[in-house]
């Protein structure tokens, strides 16, 4: 039999459960896409209930649908184009007065609305009541009542999903009546500007006769949030826990959990795997270079993009948790006088600190930015800083080149990294997103226990959005990559020096002639840094007759003695090598990374402009450390 | 005064915002001419503030906050 179906929008402030919702509705039966053009999720489910297969789209969290923003702009055209079966605006019933604001603008725009009042459980704690029958009564319109975590509530709710007849309601006579004085100022002659105000301000009028109708309120104490606040973003400590926090989130990511996971995820493949494939593929007397597209290219492409997963998967369980929590907007409002001075918002802390691991969390932490162009602006800062994989180019560089210094040179190129991020943020800013206002308003939402479901299926969302989006752009990537170190125009090769990124390597070495570092060399090396910045070393090693060096930053001192006795020690000067290194520190990020940057903008156009302009910036940079150095006289 | 100048505690009534870019949005979240703002606190590093309001919470810039005039009606 073919099941009936119906469409649910769910809408409604930021903060207010609306997710939490959809996601205990929905479960994993859900698809999370991108509104066209723009880095906004779009969440769509299902759920079948009572013989009927429900749709529900879960708009993002606005405060209002002026349409100034994307996503208000996505909320109110999605609103008004599709015939949506059922309108639910959430509301979180402890914070009703403010949550009205955007119920009101919809129902003037002529939407019906189911209003649902969640987080029934806070509201009673804080000592808010609401008289449903009044509420329903003043606008006309029909409310839930909710509870986001509790089963019965939700059950509840998918029961008026499915039998609430939106055509037996209609605007009360107050609703009308406050319509009608909007549309009197609409046709005035006020300036538009005036229009608006007047008109937000008609809204809080209405908002305070419903207020006094239907609400009402009991004095609650203080309540735990403003207890935890007065410690984690008030006192003297704000800023040691923060940091403590953000400490805990990095080693958690990057040494406890995360990392030891990704390193033995590569044992896996590069060694335990990758022998048996190779067994099979010999004693099945496989073409050389078949073998070679299999293990070298294929495994190798597949094994990048694996790696990753765990970083992401950690990272995003804490990011979501801390999220859930309502501390993310504490961050912010402790750092954003800091990060405002670098052009960024203050919620870009946490990811961007991230991005000391790998850009790859990094970027796609951008999510929790508020405007697209904090979110861009992140996205393209992260990369600059100075990640795990570049941690051995600068190790192995400071080794040979300046033995005395090695720890200052190497935390010189982490303050190059911070201090280009910064001043690419203020270029871009300036140049590229100068349109939009830099404003910050921030709502501080109560603390609340983290929903687990909630938070399980954003870290899961991420890492299925890194793999199958990501994944496959940084496979081709690798491929291509490995197809270019193992031929040339008459076939195989046995020496990269005779492939085709040996050819390429020349061709980007001359571009590199007054950086003191133009040899082909080199611009191999810088080529296979896109396929990962680990490969900046071992390609190195490769071409100076030492393949089998350790391309791990611990070991770069006995690197660098080894490296020392090659061609290598005679390519670079200090001041060559020192441009080398503010070079790599600086140019295109990994494969990795810009596919990640191509999934999170949704932009091609964005994911090229990302590696030409970083890698123009880097030539401009290190060519002026490089002719200023040597111009001095070191 | 201006609400930039309110210290922790203070409970002001909303007297008028001032042109801004930010003018609309302030007045969006509930910020309108009558309203009554509790000063909760500054940001360790001095900026922002976090002002409450209709029964939540909000953190602004002062600077922002310096174009919003209020009186004191409770110390």
């Amino acid at each position: 039999m073919e099941m009936e179906s119906m469409s649910v929008a769910l809408t409604g402030n930021p903060n207010t459960g609306k997710s939490t919702i959809f996601n205990e509705l929905t479960g994993a039966n859900q698809k999370i896409g991108n509104w066209p053009g723009v880095t906004v999720d779009k969440k769509v489910g299902h759920v079948n209930y009572n013989g009927k297969d429900i749709t529900i789209v879960d708009l993002p969290g606005t405060y209002s649908v002026s349409a100034r923003s994307p996503e208000e702009k996505i909320v109110i055209d999605y609103l008004l184009e599709n015939s949506s079966d059922l309108v639910v605006d959430v509301v979180d019933s402890s914070n009703i007065e403010r949550n009205l604001f955007l119920t009101v603008q919809l129902l003037e725009k002529n939407i019906p609305l189911l209003i649902d009042l969640n987080m029934q459980d806070e509201a009673k704690r804080r000592g808010v009541k609401i008289d449903v029958k009044k509420l329903e009564e003043a606008l006309g319109y029909p409310v839930l009542l909710t509870i986001a975590r509790d089963g019965k509530s939700l059950k509840n709710m998918l029961n008026v999903f499915t039998s609430v007849s939106m055509a037996g309601y209609g605007p009360s006579d107050m609703l009308k009546a406050h319509i009608d004085k909007v549309k009197e100022i609409e046709s005035s002659s006020l300036s538009d500007k005036e229009k608006t105000e007047k008109i937000i301000e008609l809204r809080y009028d209405f908002i305070d006769v419903i207020m006094e109708k239907a609400v009402t309120f009991e004095s609650a104490g203080p309540s735990m949030t403003e207890r935890l606040d007065s410690v984690l973003a008030n006192s003297v400590l704000a800023i040691p826990a923060f940091l403590a926090i953000l400490y805990a989130v990095f080693q958690i990511t990057f040494e406890w959990i995360g990392q030891p996971i990704a390193d033995a995820l590569e044992g896996l493949i590069t060694e335990d795997f990758t022998d048996f494939v190779t067994e099979a593929l010999e004693s099945a007397e496989v073409a050389d270079w078949m073998q070679s597209l299999i293990i070298d290219g294929i495994i190798g492409g597949v094994g990048s993009v694996i790696i990753f997963v765990p970083l992401i998967f950690i990272l995003f369980f804490c990011l979501s948790f801390l999220d859930g929590t309502g501390y993310m907007a504490r961050v912010a409002f402790l750092m954003d006088p800091v990060m405002r001075r670098c052009g960024l918002s203050g919620k870009a802390v946490m990811p961007l600190m991230m991005g000391f691991g790998c850009g790859v969390p990094s970027i796609m932490g951008a999510r929790a930015m508020d405007s697209e162009k904090d979110r861009m602006l992140a996205i393209l800062a992260a990369p600059f800083l100075t990640c795990g994989a570049k941690l051995p180019i600068m190790a192995l560089f400071a080794a040979m080149f300046f033995p005395e210094d090695a720890a200052n040179v190497v935390f010189a190129m982490y303050v190059v990294g911070v201090v280009m991020a910064i001043v690419s943020t203020k270029l871009l800013g300036a140049t590229q997103f100068k349109d939009e206002g830099a404003t910050f308003i921030l709502e501080l939402p109560p603390y609340r226990m983290p929903d687990m479901k909630n938070v399980l299926l954003e870290t899961w969302d991420k890492g299925k959005g890194y793999l199958t989006k990501a994944g496959t752009i940084i496979f081709l990537g690798c491929v291509i990559i490995w197809f270019l170190g193992v031929f040339n125009s008459s076939g195989m090769v046995e020496d990269m020096s005779e492939s085709f990124l040996a050819s390429i390597g020349s061709a980007v070495g001359a571009l590199f002639t007054f950086h003191g570092f133009g040899t082909w060399e080199s611009g191999a090396a810088i080529i296979s840094g896109i396929l990962a910045k680990e490969s900046v070393v071992s390609t190195i090693g490769i071409l100076y007759g030492l393949p089998d060096i350790s391309a791990e930053a611990e070991d770069a001192v006995e690197t660098a003695e080894a490296m020392l006795g090659t061609g290598m020690g005679s390519a670079f000067t200090t001041m060559s090598a020192l441009a080398f290194m503010v070079f790599s520190q600086i140019y295109t990020p990994c494969v990795t990374a810009l596919g990640t940057i191509k999934k999170e903008t949704n932009s091609w156009k964005w994911m090229f402009f990302a590696a030409g302009y970083m890698f123009a910036l880097a030539w401009v940079v290190s060519l002026l450390v490089y002719q200023i150095g040597t111009a001095l006289g070191f | 005064m201006t609400l930039d100048k309110g210290v922790p505690g203070m409970v002001l009534k909303v007297d008028s915002i001032g042109d801004s870019d930010l003018k609309e949005r302030l007045m969006t979240m509930g910020l309108t001419p009558g309203i009554k703002v509790k000063v909760l606190r500054s940001a360790p590093l001095g900026d922002p503030m976090a002002i409450g309001l209709r029964s939540y919470n909000l953190a602004i810039r002062r600077k922002d906050a310096a174009h919003i005039t209020v009186e004191e009606i409770e110390a």
